[in-house]
């Protein structure tokens, strides 16, 4: 999924402060899996902002919503009705969600409630870590499976660096080693010879090296 | 002979090479670098130039190395993947060698996370691995990592580092392994003060034959203190020092340490000069230039060749 | 400000804090009325929002009441409480009401003193730090501070 993480209150304060009536918009798919952005935390963060502004004698009104996925047009169809009634959007996607927002509304102010932060896995319950940096040209098979790129800090294709300790990383000791990991794992999968084979420069075209991506699916595209 | 480089003459040779590292300074004064190279002059056969070392900014290593080679001595570009993309790295290796540089080695460098730009991105365009099958190709071929033809090829003498007590012990002669079919001519070690464990990787080196595809360059860095001997045991990633070396220099008294630190390493290259498949040695005395003539000279390795 | 008398909220589980204040009652302790109590199954079951909610809405205080460590009639419910507890109290800091307004607690059944304890002390503490800043300015929205 896409993790997210809320905003210091500081600066969401700070961005909606302008403003009399907002609409807080919240995200049904990755924000509210990583506990960033879904319909419990549009309310918290609602109920947050209200008080301040309430101690602050701001009049300051807030609608919620929680759409179905903020990064598609038909579900962000939906704010219409309401837009017109607030001043600003706040919106508690990822960044797709608050572009989306801004593409279909253009008079209206949107404004990003979390901080966008990566493509990830759940670890275990409240523990979210990066696993996959979205290069387009994925190298799984060559590596057992464990993404260098996305989980080794300096991204080596031939690694491990001089830095890797007990299994962890010289960067930071909660950080595993990739290249243990994949060791670790081509052993298990007898297939240690394949360490040996010199993986070549990457390409990162299809990565984000000539410009923003876009997928065009002929047998769908309307 | 694959290029005009002195340290592959004398490796080449079959005599034990001597080199020395001279680490840029923070700021545009040539003095400091010249004065570093000429505490050097006469005793080793190439001077390793940082590139940023710890990821604090100094000097360019290209810059450093010009002005060692005006000076008569032999500069060795070091380069690291962390700051350029292969762009950069090949215009400045083909800068370097217009200025009659031939030798370099490539590494991947310190993470930004322990210098003075926390904040910087890394670049790792290429690894080390490749950017020694990148200079290589630029050698042999003629050709750019991009397949356009150089016009007057670099013709570089290629270097890589190894750390045989790094993590997994067990994939540190198969990385080796990697850097020679990369194609390096020769390797620098990290600073050896577990003399057992490198003789240990030195056993699978030669099990597998690399000591006759690749030079090897023992690591050795004199301890200065009992307190840098603490901070290299605790400090430092990938670094190795056994107890048994915290307790000799703590065990003499403070004025003495420095003079104890110079002989344990002499006795660790007296020790490794019989050690099969060992080449010669890479003496990083740091911020201590002053004492590698003097280790050099009690080391026995003087006169160096002339070629 | 003289005669405040604070409104507090307090999730009580009912294996535990819930059962301590029927203790407290029929043991004849007297405890400030000033405390409503809102029976819980688990502690584990007050989410962040019901702190802030009873908050907003004008409860000068709030404080939940578990089990006591390793004794959670579902396992862990009373640690989690704790948690979020720091978690509303980092996020009362952050907006300018203070995260001295919500507490944990834990006690077990029997610790009808404790409760009643409990309840006196956190009353006083709210009473010391005066009305929640959110109801003050709604009531008062003449005097509003800024």
């Amino acid at each position: 999924m896409i993790t997210a993480e809320r905003k210091p209150m500081e600066d969401l304060i700070k961005f909606v402060s302008p403003y009399r009536r907002i609409l807080l918009v919240g995200c049904n798919e990755c924000v509210t899996v990583c506990s960033a952005g879904g319909r419990k935390e549009v309310a918290l963060l609602s109920s947050a902002l209200q008080m301040h502004f309430m101690k602050e004698g701001k009049p300051f009104e807030i609608k919620e919503m929680t759409l179905e996925r903020q990064c598609d047009p038909e579900y962000v169809e939906e704010l219409v009705p309401y837009i017109d009634q607030v001043d600003a959007v706040l919106s508690m996607s990822c960044g797709c969600g608050v572009q989306e927002i801004a593409r279909r509304f253009k008079e209206k102010p949107v404004l990003p409630a979390v901080n966008t932060k990566f493509m990830g896995a759940s670890e275990r319950q409240g523990v979210w870590a990066e696993r996959c940096v979205g290069c387009g040209d994925c190298g799984l098979a060559r590596t057992a499976g464990i993404c260098p790129i996305a989980r080794c800090s300096k991204q080596l294709l031939n690694g491990p660096c001089g830095g890797s300790t007990r299994g962890k990383c010289e960067v930071d000791p909660d950080i595993d080693c990739a290249w243990q990991l994949i060791w670790d794992r081509l052993k298990a999968l007898g297939m240690t010879d394949k360490y040996e084979e010199n993986l070549p420069a990457k390409d990162w075209r299809p990565a984000r090296g000539a410009g923003p991506r876009k997928i065009v699916r002929e047998d769908l595209a309307s | 002979m694959k290029t005009e480089s002195t340290l592959e003459k004398i490796l080449a040779s079959g005599q034990l090479a001597v080199t020395s590292e001279c680490g840029p300074p923070r700021g545009a004064l040539p003095s400091k670098v010249q004065e570093k190279a000429e505490m050097l002059r006469g005793c080793v056969d190439a001077v390793n130039v940082t590139d940023n070392q710890t990821a604090m900014v100094r000097m360019s290593s290209l810059a450093a190395c010009i002005l060692i080679k005006q000076m008569g001595l032999n500069p060795l570009l070091q380069m690291v993947t962390r700051d350029r993309n292969r762009l950069a790295m090949q215009s400045d290796i083909i800068g370097a060698y217009s200025h009659g540089i031939n030798t370099m080695l490539c590494l991947s460098g310190d993470h930004p996370h322990f210098g003075d730009h926390p904040g910087a991105a890394a670049v790792h365009d290429i690894d080390s691995i490749q950017a020694v099958e990148m200079v290589k190709k630029m050698r042999d071929e003629g050709l750019f990592q991009g397949g356009q033809k150089i016009d007057g090829p670099p013709k570089m003498f290629i270097g890589a580092a190894a750390n045989p007590f790094a993590d997994p012990f067990e994939l540190r002669v198969a990385r080796l392994a990697k850097k020679v079919k990369a194609g390096v001519d020769f390797i620098q070690t990290q600073c050896i003060y577990n003399v057992d464990k490198f003789e240990k990787w030195m056993e699978g080196v030669r099990e597998r034959g690399l000591h006759e595809k690749v030079y090897i360059l023992a690591g050795i860095t004199p301890m200065k203190s009992a307190g840098m001997a603490k901070y290299m045991k605790n400090k430092v990633p990938g670094m190795d020092v056994p107890d048994d070396v915290v307790k000799r220099i703590s065990g003499v008294p403070k004025e003495n340490q420095a003079e104890e630190g110079i002989k344990m390493c002499l006795e660790t290259i007296d020790r490794l000069k019989n050690v099969k498949g060992v080449a010669g040695f890479h003496i990083m005395a740091i911020e201590w230039e002053h004492k590698v003539p003097e280790i050099v000279e009690r080391a026995g390795f003087l006169p160096r060749p002339s070629f | 400000m003289d005669n405040f008398e604070p409104v507090i909220v307090a999730f009580c589980c009912h294996y535990c804090a819930y059962t301590a204040a029927d203790m407290a009652g029929s043991k004849r302790l007297h405890y400030p009325a000033n405390v409503k109590i809102i029976r819980v199954p688990c502690t584990g079951k007050v989410s962040a929002i019901h702190m802030m909610e009873a908050l907003r809405k004008g409860a000068d205080g709030v404080y939940v009441a578990g089990c006591l460590e390793g004794d959670c009639h579902f396992r862990s419910g009373n640690t989690r409480a704790t948690k979020r507890v720091a978690y509303v109290k980092k996020l009362l800091d952050e907006i300018g009401i203070g995260g001295d307004r919500v507490e944990m607690f834990t006690m077990s059944a029997g610790m009808g003193e404790v409760f009643a304890r409990t309840a006196s002390d956190f009353t006083e503490k709210i009473r010391r730090l005066g009305p929640n800043p959110a109801r003050v300015a709604m009531d008062n929205p003449g005097c509003a501070a800024g």
